[in-house]
Order: C-alpha cells, then sequence, then structure tokens
C-alpha cells in the first residue's frame, strides 16, 4: 500500500508531535493497553520525544504477562503427557511456571512445535492422526475468533485428536477494574488497536462516561500513536471525556459483528485469573457444552491449581501501572531476556523486555 | 503480536476448491505470496483491496482510499504542519 509509507513519514510525526507539544499544558498520565503499542513506543523512541509532562504507563495489554503461572503450569503438564504434540504461539514457550515452561519440557522430550496460527496447529492434528495436539490459546478479542474459527473447522471435519486450553481473556473487564482502582490516576486510556477491530470504538463508551475518561483508540505507527495522544490530551485540557477512533483505517465504531458472532458460538464468558489482577468476573472465555469434547482440561486430564507467582517479581504491580520496570529488585540483575523470571520479560510485548530492549535503562533502581 | 501492515489481495479461492468450503485471499506479504483465511474478514475483499491479518485470518478488509482517510484525518490534527512539508510527493 503506497500510503503505508506516508504513515511512517518524518514529515507527519514530527507535525503531529507539535502540535502534541502544544497541547500538552499539565502533567498527564496516559496508560496504553496494548502490548505491540508498548513494544512500538519503545522501538520508535517515542518516550523521549514526547512532552516532558506527558507520562506513558503500560497496563495489562499483553497476553501472555496476564496469563497466570497456574495455567503455565497446567501447558507443561499436558506437554509432558504421552503421545501429545504442544503447538504454541511462540510468546508462551519461555514463560516459566511453578514446574518449568513449555521450553524445558522441550528440552526434557516433549514435542512443543511453534506455530504462526492456530490453523496450523489444527493441520498438525490431521498430519499425526495418532498423537493428540494440545494448543494452549492464550489471547485477547482479536486472538479469540482465529480460535473459534479453528474450532468450528476442527467440529466439521470431525477432527477429535485437537483440544485446547480455553486461556483467551476479554479487554473491558479489566479496564474497568483499573480504572475502580483509586490509587491509578489515569487521564486517559490509548485504546488497543486490533482489539477495537473486533470489539469496536464504542465498547469503551461506558468507560468514558462512567469514569469520565478520555479515550482514543490508536493504530501502531507512530504517528498512529501521537495522533491518539493528542486526542487525549485535547480532551483532558477540554475538561471531556469520549471515545475519539483516531485508527478509522482498521477500526469501526461497531466493530466486525461476524468475528464477534463466531467467537461466542464457541466460547462463553466466565470468571478467569489475570496475573497481577486477581480474578475478574466474566474476563475469560471457556468453551461453550457443545464444544466440550475440545477442552484440555477434560480430554488430557490436566491438574489446575493457583500456583504463587516467582518470588521477587513484581509483574502484578507493572502490568496494574503501579510501577515501572527497573523498581522490580531483580530486573537487569538476575531477570533478562536471556534468563527470564516473570512473563514480563519473557514475551516480546512485555513491558519489562521493551525497558530492557528500547531504553537506555538496564539496571534495577535498587 | 499484531501485525499493522495491510497486505494486498491478488486471489481469492475456495480452500478445496469446492463452493461450500471456506474461502481464503492469497496476499503479498514482503514480495512473497501467502493464503489468509477469510472466515473472520468483516467483508470479504475484492482484488486489490487491502487485509489487516491476525494469526493467519484476515480481521478486516479495506480500501486504499479509506488508508487515505485515516491520513486525512491525522494531518488535519496536527494543525501546525506547514502547506508544503517534505511528506507531500
Ligand atoms: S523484571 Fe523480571 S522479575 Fe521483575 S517484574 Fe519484570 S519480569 Fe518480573
Amino acid at each position: 500500500m503506497k500510503c503505508a509509507s506516508e504513515f511512517r513519514a518524518r514529515g507527519i510525526t514530527d507535525a503531529l508531535l507539535r502540535e502534541l507539544a502544544a497541547t500538552v499544558d499539565r502533567p498527564l498520565r496516559i496508560m496504553e493497553v496494548c502490548g505491540t503499542h508498548t513494544v512500538s513506543i519503545f522501538r520508535s523512541g517515542l518516550r523521549s520525544l514526547v512532552p516532558e509532562k506527558l507520562e506513558l504507563i503500560s497496563g495489562p495489554g499483553c497476553p501472555v504477562c496476564v496469563t497466570p503461572a497456574g495455567h503455565v503450569d497446567a501447558f507443561v503438564q499436558a506437554a509432558r503427557k504421552e503421545d501429545v504434540i504442544v503447538a504454541t504461539f511462540g510468546d508462551l514457550i519461555r514463560v516459566p511456571g511453578s514446574d518449568g515452561s513449555l521450553a524445558e519440557a522441550g528440552s526434557e522430550g516433549a514435542t512443543v512445535e511453534v506455530v504462526y496460527s492456530p490453523m496450523d496447529a489444527l493441520a498438525l492434528a490431521q498430519n499425526n492422526p495418532e498423537k493428540t495436539i494440545f494448543f494452549p490459546a492464550v489471547g485477547f478479542e482479536t486472538t479469540a475468533p482465529t480460535i473459534a474459527a479453528t474450532i468450528l473447522e476442527a467440529n466439521r471435519l470431525k477432527i477429535e485428536n485437537f483440544c485446547i486450553f480455553a486461556g483467551c481473556k476479554i479487554m473491558p473487564p479489566p479496564l474497568v477494574a483499573l480504572m475502580s482502582d483509586p490509587m491509578l490516576n489515569v487521564d486517559g486510556l490509548l485504546c488497543p488497536g486490533h482489539v477495537s477491530a473486533i470489539i469496536g470504538a464504542d465498547a469503551y463508551k461506558p468507560l468514558a462516561e462512567k469514569y469520565h475518561l478520555p479515550c482514543a483508540v490508536a493504530g501502531f505507527e507512530p504517528a498512529d500513536i501521537v495522533a491518539g495522544l493528542i486526542s487525549l490530551a485535547r480532551q483532558v485540557v477540554a475538561g471531556q471525556a469520549r471515545v475519539e477512533n483516531c485508527y478509522t483505517r482498521v477500526v469501526s465504531d461497531e466493530g466486525n459483528s461476524r468475528a464477534r458472532e463466531l467467537m461466542y458460538t464457541v466460547f462463553t464468558e466466565e470468571d478467569t485469573q489475570w496475573r497481577g489482577l486477581g480474578l475478574i468476573a466474566g474476563s475469560g472465555l471457556g468453551l461453550r457444552r457443545k464444544f466440550a469434547r475440545f477442552d484440555a482440561i477434560n480430554k488430557l486430564q490436566l491438574d489446575l491449581k493457583p500456583v504463587p507467582e516467582p518470588k521477587g517479581c513484581r509483574c502484578g504491580e507493572i502490568l496494574q501501572g503501579h510501577l515501572l520496570p527497573p523498581a522490580c529488585p531483580l530486573y537487569g540483575r538476575t531477570c533478562t531476556p536471556s534468563r527470564p523470571i516473570g512473563p514480563c520479560m519473557v514475551s516480546s510485548e512485555g513491558t519489562c523486555a521493551a525497558y530492557y530492549r528500547f531504553s537506555g535503562d538496564k539496571h534495577s533502581v535498587y | 503480536m499484531c501485525l499493522a501492515i495491510p497486505m494486498r489481495v491478488k486471489e481469492i479461492k475456495n480452500i478445496f476448491g469446492e463452493l461450500a468450503d471456506p474461502q481464503v485471499a492469497v496476499v503479498d506479504a514482503d514480495g512473497m505470496e501467502k493464503e489468509v483465511r477469510l472466515d473472520l474478514a468483516d467483508r470479504i475483499p475484492e482484488i486489490g483491496d487491502y487485509v489487516i491479518v491476525h494469526a493467519g485470518f484476515a480481521i478486516h478488509t479495506l480500501t486504499e482510499q479509506e488508508a487515505l482517510i485515516n491520513l486525512q484525518l491525522m494531518r488535519e490534527m496536527a494543525a501546525a504542519l506547514p502547506p508544503d512539508s517534505e511528506e507531500t510527493p
């Protein structure tokens, strides 16, 4: 697309940055809740280009990071079963549970394959009829419909040696939980790009109204993000709280109803545990009874127990926007991207990993 | 990780060549041809449209025109943009 490069042109980003600087007239705390935003903000160096008064904090927008250690333990259990092949998104593979990671299970002899799409996992099932393919399904509203479509395809083709751990989550409930936290003090919310493509910009309206919280949906180019920040700063200055859609090329007000319909054909909302945020009512996507035979917990007899998070890891507070990574005593010392202790350092979208890779800060303040 | 780059649709086909089968679009990704499923597309693309792809599925279809409108929106936001800045070709 010719104009794709225009979104990246210095001319537009620089002009937007000047406009942002002219708009921000007071200290502002903006939270982004999308791991891809977090990475884009760090990689493009935006943190040092925005006005000093503007503080950018990351929220619970990395699906791997909010997956509780107890779920990771269940994935590892599945990997260690006879005749099971784990097919997983790459980001999950090095996340430590209380008893190792999928990567470790792999080095001990388990078969762990990285796939790019859940459909690739289903193809593995077709090609390995004597094995059971286990797909740990984590992700938000963007990923959940792709998994739902895969389950429907498995159902249609009557594939029986395929199962998932239904660990997908939806975004609005944790945002409500975060915004009702009086300690958080966020002035505006940079809403996720592709989650919004599915749920629609209007999904944030209740949040904007109830908490008087300016919201802006933004894409992933630096210019997109700065446009989102301008929208938020302008709303704060004007004393308004609306949902502004700055990513109209991908996100509509009503979202993608076809994807949502597929998602809710297969899944139903249930309470689920978030790392760092605890149990949040109605925030998880469990398999509907009709598709229960694809549920790995029953099929592989997985034992799901709550386990403590890694000792000393402050991911919980980081995911809630209370701390920045260098405030964790383990940051850069025992916890680095090559030897991660918590999920926020493993996932390429994790705040600790982005901080470590792209900021000059490689050491804990302790 | 979300892939933000729209990919251009070169061809639409049925997976196993039968009408009732799910459709796929052949897209251009970094000079390589790739098939993406259209089960979730909000609009079935036409050849020449663009799709946003997530985990092998098209989740949104757009025309080049729609992207240009978005660019215009951003230009309007940047009120400070001088009329003959370097980003105009
Ligand atoms: S630096 Fe490591 S241990 Fe500390 S919060 Fe981040 S991931 Fe957890």
